[in-house]
């Protein structure tokens, strides 16, 4: 689908009439109805995935998915099942049951407005059911109906909504105008966590079977073949030979990783992103050349290849189903611990909930650097640990040979993904490894980093193609920072710790800051890396000729 | 509609006030029993909400990470708002409870030509947030002088502190002013700010205008009417040694007011937003410590049914594949 051009988004972000731009919708946003139409939703998932779902994934649990078919989001007619308004107030009584965030979070806001520009969704459509307090408003709205005093008793007097198809419609287009970053979070004075609202609300989605493919068949994917592409086995191993075979060209060096290897040391898990797309395959270069560099004793997995879960973005039993797969695999080779690569949501999953699920891992060891012997001891129970944490401590100990001045065609900034700035604290230690292998670095503006950071506007699933427009105007307030960099600091590169932003950030500089690049750390480590060895290097990993060498 | 119904509603919790202490019987209902009733069910109101929400459990650890984690080291955490120890979340609380730290973080933002957009900063709904919970707990606090025989010293102090200016008699408190700006500010607020005014819901004005009245008749007893505070003080101070009493005739129907509109916000209290003040000690985003990877943390419910597609499964779908690409299998 062809897309409106970027000055012209960029009027219509600045002055067309949004709530951002002081223009107030005529009616109260309850009558105001959620109009699908193309390109502002994601395609529903098709009928012969949520089939594989209900039959292959979770035969165990009959409706988590409700019924598969083939619906259209524009027609009227969604072919939901009978008496579907009661599943989803059953729904919601089980997770009021099962989650006390999510009672808080109904009763305990004020309306005070912090959130409402704090939503990069807001800040770039001014629609303003994008404004967190609005997006909880439209589930609150039926929750103070059915399950308070004052609804039930006063109804629409107290703010109270029935569950009807039009607000079910609203919860599809809004909660999937929601990439459960955490922003809000921040600034709001009870700590009122849309994240956990937009999971909740597609929790319920799904079991009347609203949901969408980008989500549900990269999940079906990763359940069957253990990463999100749907890469078997030899593809994956052959995909990251390929990436070997470039390593040989560009240094001169044979690395050799194993797949499946019973007996290694460290079992690494990485996004599949990084080892079938660009720019992440240069990232994976960076790992590849980095745990040669070091003589790491690791092994690949084909069958748990995919660090990221989108079972978080669907259901907590789908995030339990996908994650497993770590643990049981580590178990099964006899490793001692488990690295991580880069990614953000992944990383949500293992910090927060991995352990919780499907621990306790008492057939692995406290994570222990074989190089440096520095105990983990922030992983002690999980025994996962990520790979700037790992990276920033051999650096520390001056345990990788490093020439930053491999990374001088680069002016870079730092982009802290969502879900490890705010899902789990991971600020300053990608910043120590940036700063040691690369000599020019700029921050973005303050409110724009750290826990304050601006997710890439396609998290949680949303990286789909037929919502460019919406993804491209979620995104402008992170393009709009680096943009801010760019032309002071002539910053040409973003750098990030995650899959989903390597894909979308390239998407969005594209779009609005065409000659800014995308590329994860470790490609920049990777870069840096002076191996035993190697031949004078002449171009990046990239083949992008290094600074000094572009004649 | 969302601002005249709630405020005629208090138009109307006014009029009955003021109707029912001029009936027979009518101040004695209004003195004694409801405020009994009122104090009953707010305690009673605010255990169980409390409770309700205390039997769900947190299956996850879900704390928002403001800042540096616990890691290596030499990397300088910041202990307060990502907290890796009991002690850090209990700091963390203490800042967000009593200085409203989450609210100090606010902005911004606007967007301009470019498109640009700018985040300034942004302190005055913080300012006034911390004025108007701060002047209602001194005032809730100085009037424990009509409830207790002899007056504690901190009453006393607080009195005095807050009349230091020494105007006019009975002596000005500031937190009068300080209050009812507040309640101003905070009701303008939602008035002209168009996303504010869009978002905001009758529940947000009724309890605005509740308390205003309150303020309102509170301070015209106090400095208009002149209501006889000997008589008052028999009466609360005889609530409190559950021996009430009401001197007929020399309280004027300005007080009965008064502790009707009273009642009326510790009735409402349990079943409305207010209740952001117990629930801001249990918010899981704030009072839990970041600690989910050194120490399991248990989810009740948690579906050990649920198992990954198994290896063996895999295997048997892609053995041959694997074979042929040199991937160790289980059987050959």
């Amino acid at each position: 689908m062809a897309i409106i051009k970027a000055d012209k988004l960029g009027v219509s972000v600045a002055k067309g009439p949004s709530l951002m731009t002081g223009a107030v919708p005529k009616n109260d946003w309850w009558d105001v109805p959620a109009t699908f139409k193309p390109g502002n939703y994601a395609y529903p998932a098709k009928k012969e995935i949520i089939e594989y779902h209900t039959q292959k994934t979770f035969p165990s649990h009959p409706g988590l998915f409700g019924q598969p078919r083939d619906w259209d989001p524009e027609s009227d007619d969604w072919n939901l099942p009978e008496g579907w308004e009661k599943i989803i107030l059953n729904g919601l009584k089980e997770r009021l049951d099962k989650f006390r965030s999510l009672k808080i979070f109904m009763d305990c806001c004020v309306r005070c407005g912090a959130c409402a520009d704090k939503c990069h969704f807001f800040l770039g459509t001014g629609d303003p059911k994008n404004m967190p307090v609005l997006r909880a408003e439209l589930l609150r709205s039926v929750y103070r109906n059915d399950f308070t005093l004052g609804g039930k008793i006063l109804g629409k007097m107290a703010g109270g909504r029935p569950m009807t198809f039009g607000v079910l419609k609203e919860w599809f287009m809004y909660f999937y105008q929601c990439t459960e970053c955490r922003r809000c979070s921040v600034f709001c004075p009870y700590g009122i966590d849309t994240a956990e609202i937009t999971m909740i609300g597609r929790e319920l989605l799904h079991l009347v079977g609203v949901n969408i493919n980008w989500i549900m068949e990269p999940a079906a994917n990763s359940n069957r073949t253990g990463n999100h592409m749907g890469l078997q086995p030899h593809t994956f191993k052959d995909n990251i030979v390929y990436l070997c075979d470039d390593i040989e060209e560009i240094t001169g060096i044979r690395v050799e990783p194993t797949f499946n290897r019973k007996g290694a040391e460290v079992l690494f898990i990485t996004p599949s992103a990084d080892v079938f797309a660009e720019p992440g395959i240069y990232t994976a270069m960076g790992y590849l050349l980095l745990f040669h560099h070091i003589g790491l004793d690791y092994t690949w997995s084909t069958y748990a290849s995919e660090g990221g879960n989108f079972g978080l973005f669907t259901n907590n039993e789908m995030m339990k189903k996908l994650n497993g797969k770590m643990y049981a695999e580590a178990k099964r080779l006899g490793v001692k611990w488990i690295l991580g690569g880069e990614c953000g949501h992944m990383w949500r999953v293992l910090h927060q909930y991995m352990d919780t699920m499907n621990g306790p891992a008492d057939f692995l060891q406290v994570p222990t650097s074989p190089i440096t012997g520095t105990r983990f001891d922030n992983a002690a129970s999980t025994k996962m640990v990520h790979i700037s944490e790992f990276t920033a401590d051999l650096i520390k100990h001056g345990k990788v040979k490093l020439d930053p001045k491999r990374n001088d065609h680069r002016t870079v900034t730092w982009h802290d993904s969502c879900n490890t700035a705010r899902a789990m604290g991971l600020l300053d230690e990608p910043r120590y490894v940036m700063q040691n292998v690369c000599n020019n670095f700029h921050e973005m503006p303050e409110n724009t980093i750290r826990e304050s950071t601006f997710c890439c506007g396609s998290g949680t699933g949303l990286n789909t193609d037929e919502i460019m427009e919406l993804r491209m105007r979620a995104g402008l307030p992170r393009a709009n920072a680096v943009k801010y960099v760019r032309d002071r600091h002539a910053v040409d590169t973003l750098a990030c710790v995650c899959a989903i932003d390597r894909a979308t950030l390239t998407s969005l500089m594209n779009y609005w800051n065409p000659d800014v690049n995308v590329c994860g750390l470790s490609e920049l480590v990777g870069n840096a890396l002076v191996m035993e060895g190697e031949k004078e290097r002449e171009t990046g990993l990239r083949f992008e000729p290094l600074a000094g060498m572009e004649g | 509609m969302r601002i005249l119904n709630p405020f005629i509603a208090v138009l109307a919790l006014i009029a009955v006030g003021l109707v029912a202490a001029q009936v027979p019987g009518g101040q004695a209902l209004i003195g004694i029993v409801l405020p009994y009733l009122a104090f009953a069910l707010f305690l009673g109101g605010v255990a169980y909400r409390v409770m309700h929400w205390a039997k769900s459990p947190v299956p996850f650890r879900i704390p928002t990470t403001c800042g540096q984690a616990n890691s290596l080291p030499w990397i300088k955490q910041n202990k307060i708002d990502c907290p890796s120890t009991r002690l850090g979340v209990i700091a963390r609380m203490i800042l967000e409870v009593f200085l409203f730290r989450s609210l100090f973080r606010n902005t911004k933002a606007e967007v301009h030509e470019g498109p640009k957009l700018v985040y300034g900063s942004s302190k005055f709904l913080w300012l006034f947030a911390i004025l108007f919970h701060y002047s209602f707990l001194v005032i809730v606090l100085r009037h424990m002088r009509l409830f207790m025989e002899p007056i504690p010293g901190f009453v006393a102090a607080l009195e005095f502190g807050d009349g230091f200016m020494q105007i006019g008699a009975p002596v000005f408190y500031q937190t009068n002013a300080i209050f009812l700006a507040a309640i101003a500010f905070l009701f303008l607020r939602r008035v002209m700010l168009s996303n504010i005014r869009y978002i905001s819901l009758p529940a947000d004005y009724f309890p605005l205008f509740l308390i205003f009245g309150i303020a309102v008749t509170g301070i015209l007893m106090r400095y208009v009417f002149r209501a006889d505070v000997v008589a008052i003080k028999q009466l609360t101070h005889g609530l409190t040694t559950f021996a009430p009493a009401i001197a007929a005739g020399q309280i004027s129907p300005i007080f009965f007011i008064h502790v009707f509109l009273v009642c009326a916000l510790l009735i409402y209290f349990p079943f409305s937003k207010l209740m952001h003040m117990a629930g801001v000690f249990m918010s899981p985003t704030r009072n839990m410590i970041n600690n989910s990877r050194m120490v399991r943390h248990i989810n009740p419910w948690n579906d050990p049914n649920i198992k990954p597609h198994s290896y063996a499964g895999y295997e048997d779908e892609f053995r041959e594949f694997m074979k042929e690409g040199g991937i160790p299998v289980e059987k050959e």
